[in-house]
């Protein structure tokens, strides 16, 4: 379970004065339920999902994840998050499977649960092939793999991707929707963010556009489409996002 | 804090460090090459230019005297100048080197000897310059030598005795052999290296696994884990520093082990090599220079390492660490000048003070105050540093920089 409240995240930036990257955003996503941040590139998705995962502190108002809050107890609240966005990488001179098991460690498992764990996962997500390889020479796919390993070690009950499919091919970028489904179906919260309509439409429960750093609409994409009256998101999310003079 | 966390993320860095050739090179193959290199190399130039310059003849110059051609015969007959056309650049051609000294005899020098009036013979030389200094105390023993005669003649004209005017002799004697020359040069520049290489051995880690990690995207990924911050500064910070100690140990060893190495052939040999000129150090100095230089690491590893924490990539890092070089070689320098000496003001410089016991140490000469200061006030500014880096990594700004 994942509670923003009037979550706002302010930068300093010498040159442009103060930016309100988010600004009052409040949302709430339930377990087994897969929530989506529509948004442009820009929009405030990465803030804001980085301050749910706490990478980020906000400059008001409050997240509660799992019970937790990200301010007082940051550390309770990343033992209980898996984080997987575009940027986040692997090290490229460990082996995938060294990699999913210092991710293991840093999570405070031990060595036997550690081991039987990355078993189960190079099983379930068919890794056994390169599991001993080292990172810096998989394939894409291989590392996507290895990256949703490393982010699930510790079997979290929140989920977090950041445009996990950003630069991925067609293939792929199908085997990480299908591990997002997955992880609502087994009961996870999950936060998902993407510029892409239709991997919002496919995969999202309720989807939340944010424009500008605020929360402009939120729905299930039946509501959002009859609210604007509009038969496809991507019209939808032009019509909520841009001024009507500027159309 | 949380040890066992520290020790999670630093057994990474080191695995992660070790597969890194680059790591290996500066942390490990360098500092084993360079240091027997050093050795070799200084050793066998300081005493091939040490012996060159005693052996050469000088060429000279005598300026006047042109009514003296007894003196100037003299010159020329001793065998130890080689007397130029006299010119009148003469001061140019010293400071070019293409005279080693020259000689004012003034006019009417050998009459005035004769009356016994006392003219002022004058010896120009460029101070500093090794090979005029040896010229010019040549050409003032050679006058020394030729002022006794004419006092001797004096005297047995007035029907005195010689022994009057010498009541008793001086000799002085050099004992340095030409390699012990070498050997304190040495001695200067061993610590100096050796902080160098505590700076170089620092700086890949500090880059690979700060801005290094921040430009490749795996800061995020280890961000997202719920080990602290500080856990993980300090980690990271115990692999720079690794890196740093590292550099250090292996360039002590592999001194030790040419010491060593020498000092078996000198035995096998019956006697010390003369060959290569190889300086004489104290080991128990290595030992000494190894904990002193430990503080010096601490100062390095934080101060390169919070650069690189607030660098956005390798490249900015760079940037800031190569002027960072500059600023350690110039108080480094200090400890290699000659008539430099440890003092109460000197000892609190850092970087400087350490060179210069590392230099005293290493020719075994040990000033308990000093070093106890020395260590201390390291150990202060290091800490500083510490503190530091930790703070810059529990920065947003300076972690999200782009």
């Amino acid at each position: 379970m994942i509670e923003a409240t009037l979550l706002t995240k302010v930068f300093r930036d010498k040159k442009k004065g103060e930016i309100r990257a988010v600004d009052s955003v409040s949302f709430r996503v339930e377990p087994g339920r897969i929530y989506g941040l529509l948004g442009a590139n820009g929009a405030g998705k990465t803030t804001t999902l980085r301050l749910i995962a706490t990478l980020l502190k906000p400059t008001s108002g409050t997240v509660v994840v799992g019970g937790h809050d990200v301010v007082r107890e940051p550390g309770r609240v990343r033992a209980g998050v898996g984080f997987l966005a575009a940027s986040t990488a692997l090290y490229a001179r460990l082996t995938a499977r060294e990699m999913i098991a210092y991710f293991g460690r840093l999570n405070g498992m031990g060595e036997a649960a550690l081991r039987s764990r990355i078993g189960a996962l190079a099983e379930q997500l068919d890794m056994n092939d390169f599991l001993d390889r080292r990172c810096d020479d998989l394939s894409t796919g291989m590392k996507q793999k290895t990256s949703i390993a490393r982010t699930i070690v510790h079997d979290p009950q929140v989920l977090i991707f950041d445009e996990p499919t950003l630069g991925l091919d067609v293939m792929t970028a199908r085997a990480v929707m299908t591990f997002v489904r997955e992880c609502r179906d087994r009961g996870k919260t999950v936060v998902f963010s993407t510029h892409v309509m239709s991997e919002a439409e496919k995969l999202c429960d309720t989807i939340g556009i944010i424009h500008g750093g605020s929360l402009r609409a939120e729905g299930t994409l039946a509501q959002l489409l009859e609210k604007t009256g509009e038969t496809d998101l991507e019209d939808c999310f032009v019509k909520i996002v841009v001024p009507e003079a500027a159309r | 804090m949380n040890p066992r966390m520290i020790g999670v993320v630093y057994r990474k860095e080191l695995l992660h460090s070790l597969r890194d050739r680059r790591t290996i090179i500066s942390m490990i193959v360098l500092p084993m090459v360079l240091m027997p290199l050093l050795m070799f190399a200084i050793g066998k130039t300081a005493s091939t230019i040490v012996s060159k310059a005693r052996t050469e003849v000088p060429r000279i110059m005598v300026i006047g005297g042109a009514d003296s051609p007894g003196v100037r015969a003299e010159l020329e007959k001793s065998g130890k100048f080689r007397v130029e056309k006299a010119a009148d650049d003469w001061k140019r051609l010293i400071s070019e080197k293409n005279v080693r000294a020259a000689v004012d005899i003034p006019d009417g020098f050998e009459k005035a000897l004769a009356s016994g009036s006392a003219p002022t013979v004058t010896i120009y030389d460029y101070q500093g310059e090794l090979r005029s200094g040896i010229a010019a105390e040549q050409l003032s023993s050679f006058f020394i030598g030729l002022r006794d005669r004419a006092t001797a003649t004096l005297l047995t004209a007035h029907g005195l005795p010689t022994k009057i005017a010498r009541p008793f002799d001086v000799a002085r004697k050099n004992v340095a052999a030409p390699e012990k020359v070498g050997g304190n040069l040495l001695g200067g520049l061993v610590p100096y290296f050796i902080v160098i290489l505590c700076l170089v051995g620092a700086t890949h880690p500090a880059m690979d696994l700060a801005a290094g990690e921040k430009e490749r995207g795996t800061m995020e990924t280890l961000l997202c884990s719920p080990a602290a911050r500080t856990d993980i500064v300090l980690g990271k910070f115990l692999m720079v520093l690794t890196g740093s100690l590292a550099a250090v140990f292996f360039s002590l060893l592999s001194l030790a082990g040419t010491v060593i190495a020498v000092g078996f052939a000198a035995q096998a040999t019956g006697g010390l090599p003369s060959g290569p000129g190889l300086p004489t150090i104290d080991p128990l100095g290595i030992l000494g220079v190894l904990a002193m230089i430990v503080p010096v690491s601490v100062l390095f590893s934080a101060i390169v390492f919070s650069l690189s924490l607030f660098a956005k990539n390798q490249k900015e890092a760079q940037s800031y660490v190569g002027p960072l070089i500059i600023v350690v070689i110039a108080p480094c320098a200090i400890a290699v000048l000659p008539g430099i000496d440890l003092s109460l003001g000197l000892s609190l410089v850092p970087i400087a003070n350490v060179s210069l016991v590392c230099k005293e140490m290493l020719s075994g000469v040990w000033h308990w105050g000093y070093i106890a200061l020395i260590f201390g006030s390291t150990a202060v500014y290091a800490s500083v540093a510490l503190a530091a880096a930790v703070a810059m990594f529990n920065r947003e700004s300076v972690l999200f920089r782009s």
